[in-house]
């Protein structure tokens, strides 16, 4: 670390001592080599819909170049609460329970301000999506993380909860279809939590921004359980179904009140979201089965190929259910999960994420994202298998 | 559609064991399935997609709309059929609208076309008239762009 240890020593506290994220010191190795096939992408390889480009041109034109009302353009609002209405099953008004945002990145943030005082616990499950435990931090919480295991297809019980929380606990952040897991969690695992959930009094944060992605069974959102809307943050966006990582657009549905203090932060401190970045998600929203029904066909033909060739090379992995990521284990060769993939990475030229930068419990385990082309996995897998039968 | 059809129509080349794979089915029902529709006709060959403009080759493409009057007995499909007999003619389509055929016609050259044209496909009986374009050049064929692929621009490791 260079600079000076005197300005170091004038930094938050908090921001100082939470390390980067695993993935970026990764990522700096990566980028100084050549001819990389990189399984460690966690976004879409497809471009955004044409008709979406398209139509944020047009707005480009008209001159949707403004700020938008702090909540975002009702019209926008308006085909959100439809559209979480049909697919996830929980009414909002679009005049107050809806809120766009920064992706669902500053929705995540915001809804954790809002939410903590210092001191108060957030239960959530690891391995998770790298953000989690520091925006918990950043908002001074306190992160109480629950082991989900490979053996259990790495769902979550009402049993592991049980285990961790206190009476100091006041919410409890939820992502399925997972990253860096791939699993989802059924109806009937969703009621277990929802009345742990109910008894416990906690307000349920849920990141449901894979929902599109599952490929044998259709996704349940907890928000469609009873009582849970009333206690729920939904949070969803435009990156992973659409492939519009870069517009970075998505929006958060709840309880007016919830909303409502969400919103104030966001307007003091972003404002709005890109008024362009509306636009195309309103076109988004205007043919979704088509758009995403495509992508999804594709994902799970890349899923049935990654499994099946794990499957041949005696690679054990749970089936991946959703998201677009395969989560194998390679602890039987004995090697951190770190040294594994850098190796691979040094002898393959293959780049795959160690399962840690997800949480400690991601250790023997490494994240294969399928959102490559057919052609890079089929030769991914030909190099993997390559450099197993070496150890 | 079949989704085992819709991979072969990206790339036929697929091999039997990947597309097993890819469908979660054993090779052999891919193989018999495939089987089955070359039997009923449904697959009726496999070609490569070529961008012919990269080859130079002496070659043109005339598209033709021709009107014709369908006969008694066998509507347009008799003087359709024997319109697409010609080797000349690569594509033959029935359409909607102010034409009746839309053919694509390839020669060597431009005079070769209107040969045909004039010579072949004018004095049929029941052709009545026809309306000749050319092709100057393509920038998709068969669902496929043929300008350069573009580069991925993602990150190499994203969270
Ligand atoms: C679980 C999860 N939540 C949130 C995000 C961030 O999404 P956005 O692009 O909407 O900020 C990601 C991106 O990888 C993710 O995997």
């Amino acid at each position: 670390m260079n600079g000076s240890p005197s300005l170091r020593n004038r930094l938050n506290t908090v921001v100082r001592d939470i390390p980067r994220s695993g993935i970026r010191d990764f990522f700096d190795i990566v980028t100084t080599m050549k001819d990389v096939i990189s399984l460690g992408i966690g976004e879409p390889d497809f471009d955004t819909p044409w008709h979406v480009r398209e139509a944020t041109v047009f707005a480009l034109e008209r001159g949707a170049t403004h700020y938008s009302s702090n909540l975002g353009y009702l019209e926008l609002r308006k085909a959100l609460a439809k559209y979480v209405s049909k697919n996830f099953g929980a009414e909002y008004n679009p005049e107050s329970e809806v809120l766009v945002t920064v992706g669902v990145s500053e929705a995540l943030d915001l809804a954790l301000r809002a939410l903590i005082n210092p001191g108060d616990e957030v239960l959530y499950h690891e391995p998770c999506y790298v953000s989690y435990r520091a925006t918990i931090l950043f908002a001074n919480g306190v992160p109480l993380a629950v082991e989900t295991k490979a053996e259990n297809g790495f769902r979550l019980t009402r049993a592991m909860l049980e285990a961790k929380c206190t009476p100091k606990t006041k919410v409890l952040m939820l992502n399925f279809p997972n990253n860096p897991t791939g699993a989802i969690m059924s109806r009937q695992d969703l009621e277990d939590i929802a009345a742990f959930a109910r008894e416990r009094d906690l307000i349920v944060i849920t990141d449901e921004i894979y929902a599109e992605l599952t490929y044998d069974a259709p996704h349940t959102s907890i928000v469609s359980l009873p009582g849970l809307r009333d206690r729920t943050i939904f949070l969803h966006g435009f990156s992973k179904a659409w492939a519009m990582t870069g517009f970075r657009l998505g929006y958060a549905c709840g309880p007016a009140e919830l909303i409502e203090a969400m919103m104030k932060i966001h307007q003091y401190t972003m404002l709005c979201a890109s008024s362009l970045a509306q636009k195309a998600a309103i076109e988004a929203l205007t043919r979704p089965d088509i758009d995403v029904g495509e992508m999804v066909s594709e994902y799970r033909r890349r899923r049935n190929y990654i499994a099946s060739a794990f499957a041949e090379m005696g690679l054990e992995c749970h089936r991946p259910l959703g998201a677009f990521y395969a989560f194998p284990s390679v602890a039987k060769f004995k090697l951190p999960a770190k040294e594994f993939a850098m190796r691979f990475l040094h002898e393959e030229r293959v780049a795959v994420v160690p399962g840690t930068a997800f949480g400690d419990c991601g250790e023997g385990f490494v994240r294969c994202a399928y959102a490559t082309s057919l052609d890079n996995i089929k030769e991914a897998m030909l190099r993997l298998r390559r450099f197993i039968g070496k150890l | 559609m079949d989704e085992l059809l819709k991979l072969l129509q990206t790339n036929a080349l697929e091999s039997r064991e990947n597309l097993g794979k890819l469908l979660n089915l054993p090779v052999a029902e891919v193989n018999q399935r495939i089987a089955e529709y070359e039997k009923r006709g449904v697959i009726r060959g496999y070609q490569a997609v070529l961008n012919e403009d990269q080859l130079n080759l002496d070659k043109v493409t005339a598209v033709i709309e021709v009107k014709v009057t369908p006969s008694r007995e066998g509507g347009f499909n008799n003087i359709a059929e024997r319109i697409s007999r010609f080797p000349e003619v690569r594509s033959a389509y029935l359409m909607s609208g102010t034409y009746d055929l839309l053919l694509f016609v390839e020669g060597d050259n431009l005079r070769q076309v209107a040969t045909f044209v004039s010579e072949r496909l004018s004095p049929l009986d029941g052709v009545l008239s026809t309306s000749t374009h050319f092709m100057l050049k393509t920038y998709k064929r068969l669902g496929v762009l043929m300008h350069q692929d573009s580069t991925d621009e993602r990150l190499s490791i994203s969270p």
